[in-house]
């Protein structure tokens, strides 16, 4: 049996204007579970965060989050999160361990509780030796640590993590995705809107891929890419020139060809029979790679657009 | 080190429920902003403080003495019997309330909303955006009120208070900053862009009523044509409120009651717009 769903979302809607940003989604995120929205810019997954964070008011549609309507128990569903918001919007005026400090006291945290908290978050965040500075001092990358320190301080058992790795170097990241990772295995419930595959395949049980305010798809990450892909994929460039004109001669190769401004994409169970395919069609790639089929695959196929642009 | 030794290890550090975080936000929200607040103040250290009870002491000697010995000796009927210094006294106190006003309701509403975003850290948390306006205007307020009550102070040392009423007039000042204050604090909340709005207050709106509100010489000797300004002033409203405590300025209990009325008025106005504001825009 699955454990109960911490947050129930049902034809959940939000319109601004004309635009229709979140256009009727539903889903549910259970207890423990680390669930991702996957999708291109304007997709709708920082106004979907925003609601159930319960900061922005829905136009329609349910919204439950451990049992509660954020719009009428406003802050008793913000006292169960953690929240990292896209855009950083720490105190910069403050000094960093007082930006610790001060958002635990708007959870009603006592100074005996928060000052050794803060020692123990900024020792998670590696900014121990930064303590004492005013935030504004601080690089893009350990305002982001910061801010997901922040989150942190009043223990929440949910936490929404918008694009939580964005402006981190590659050893920040790894090391943040150790930290996420841990907290789920403290049973913390993740909720987490990212541009990298591979962040989504590391920390998700499953995901949604959103597009336009829709969900196109919805699954484990390794089911995703079972149902949307082939095993492999054969990339090819033949130069800039030529990668949009190839596609007519590489029919039939592959289940699937996939042609991209910069390259050539063959989706095949056999990336190698693939290739040997194309050579025996005298065409002449000037690099040539076979790998495993990812999530940003999946994207492609599902939004003919591809993550990162 | 092992776990074992951590301190932490023994009594592990434990938050209290989410339940209790959200009743103490509901019941202390406002109070846990303004401590936000106040901690940025410190931040700025004792310049601002200094500055802004410094520019109306300064104010105070070179127009109060200097000018003073002038006026006195020439018109001091005009001043109610009083000497010039306790006559501008109470008017430069609430000016300078309303200017401090004019800053702290202003940029940093900006900046709340638009260029750092600093309202919407504390959104997330259990806080409703009421409570951060209020947060926000209480930490303002007691700015107002200690600074007023250090001005006060210097003032009485000079002897310009002769009433032992006099101190009210610090209150009245606070009070005076908030009924401009928040009135502009409302309007601020609405702005989405920056186009200089705050620069055109300061000229169109800060500077006059500093001027015409009867601040260096009464309401009374200028032009009916321009004495409307000090009318719709909380600089005036303020000012000759002040002097009522500080020397017992004489005038209709019904004018008293109106300057009460009238600054309370506007600070509740203000007030409403603000909190109406903050919801609307904080919850889009
Ligand atoms: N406050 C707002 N007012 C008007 N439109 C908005 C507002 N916030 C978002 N939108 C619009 O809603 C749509 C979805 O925006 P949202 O920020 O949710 O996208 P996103 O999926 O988070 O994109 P990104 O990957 O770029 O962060 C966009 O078209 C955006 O322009
Ligand atoms: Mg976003």
């Amino acid at each position: 049996m699955n454990p109960p769903a911490v947050i129930t979302a049902e034809n959940l809607t939000k319109t601004y204007g004309e635009l229709t940003a979140v256009d009727g989604i539903s889903f549910e995120v259970s207890a423990g579970e680390s669930f991702g929205l996957l999708g291109p810019n304007g997709a709708g997954k920082s106004t979907t965060m925003k609601m159930i964070g319960g900061v922005s008011q829905r136009t329609s549609g349910k919204l439950s989050i451990m049992g509660l309507d954020p719009e009428t128990h406003g802050p008793e569903v913000r006292a169960h999160l953690g929240v990292v918001p896209q855009q950083d919007n720490l105190d910069e005026e403050l000094k960093v361990r007082e930006n610790l400090i001060v958002y635990g006291r708007y959870f009603g945290l006592p100074l005996s509780y928060l000052r050794p908290k803060a020692d123990e978050l900024l020792e998670f965040a590696q900014l121990s030796d930064k303590a004492k500075s005013r935030v504004d001092a601080l690089s893009g990358g350990m305002k982001r640590r910061l801010t997901i320190a922040r989150s942190l301080i009043n223990e929440p058992k949910i936490l929404l993590l918008d694009e939580p790795t964005t402006g981190l170097d590659p050893q920040a990241r790894h090391i943040l995705w150790d930290r996420l990772f841990r907290l789920k295995e403290q049973g913390v419930t993740l909720i987490l809107t990212t541009h990298y595959m591979d962040e989504a395949e590391q920390l998700c049980d499953r995901l949604i891929v959103v597009d336009k305010g829709r969900i196109m798809a919805e699954g484990s990450p390794a089911s995703l890419i079972r149902e949307y892909c082939t095993r492999e994929v054969l990339e090819l460039r033949f130069g800039s020139e030529r990668n949009t004109t190839i596609g007519v001669e590489l029919e039939g190769v592959g289940e699937r060809v996939e042609t991209l401004p910069d390259r050539v994409l063959i989706y095949a169970d056999d990336g190698e029979s693939a290739l040997e395919q194309v050579s025996a069609r005298r065409l002449r790639p000037l690099t040539s790679l076979v790998r495993r089929s990812s999530l940003e695959d999946v994207f492609l196929r599902l939004t003919g657009r591809s993550l990162v642009d | 080190m092992t776990d074992a030794q951590l301190p932490t290890a023994v009594h592990p550090l434990r938050a209290h429920s989410p339940a209790i975080s959200a009743s103490r936000a509901r019941r202390w929200g406002s109070f846990f902003y303004a401590e936000q607040a106040l901690r940025v103040m410190r931040g700025y250290g004792w310049s601002v403080f200094l500055y802004s009870v410094g520019q109306p002491v300064a104010y105070l000697f070179a127009m109060g003495i200097g000018l003073a010995s002038l006026v006195d000796a020439n018109s001091a009927a005009v001043f109610g019997g009083v000497s010039y210094l306790a006559f501008i006294a109470p008017a430069l106190l609430v000016s300078s309330a309303v200017m401090t006003a004019s800053g702290d309701f202003s940029y940093p509403i900006m900046d709340g909303f638009k260029w750092r975003r600093v309202f919407y850290g504390p959104h997330a948390s259990p806080l409703v955006p009421q409570q951060i306006a209020a947060g926000h205007i209480m930490a303002s307020a007691l700015k107002f009120l200690v600074q007023s009550v250090v001005y006060f102070v210097i003032v009485a040392m000079f002897g310009a208070s002769p009433s032992p009423w006099g101190w009210v007039s610090a209150v009245v000042a606070t009070i005076a900053g908030l009924s401009f204050g928040l009135p502009l604090m409302a309007y601020a909340s609405t702005i989405t862009k920056d186009a200089g709005q705050f620069a055109l207050v300061q000229r169109f709106i800060v500077v006059p009523l500093f001027l015409f509100s009867g601040t260096f010489f009464p309401l009374d000797s200028l032009p009916i044509g321009v004495r409307w300004i000090g009318w719709i002033s909380p600089v005036w409203h303020g000012t000759e409120l002040g002097r009522v405590f500080t020397y017992g300025l004489e005038e209709s209990p019904v004018l008293t009651l109106i300057h009460v009325l009238f600054l309370v008025g506007a600070a509740a106005t203000g007030w409403t717009l603000t909190r109406r504001q903050f919801v609307r825009r904080m919850g889009a």
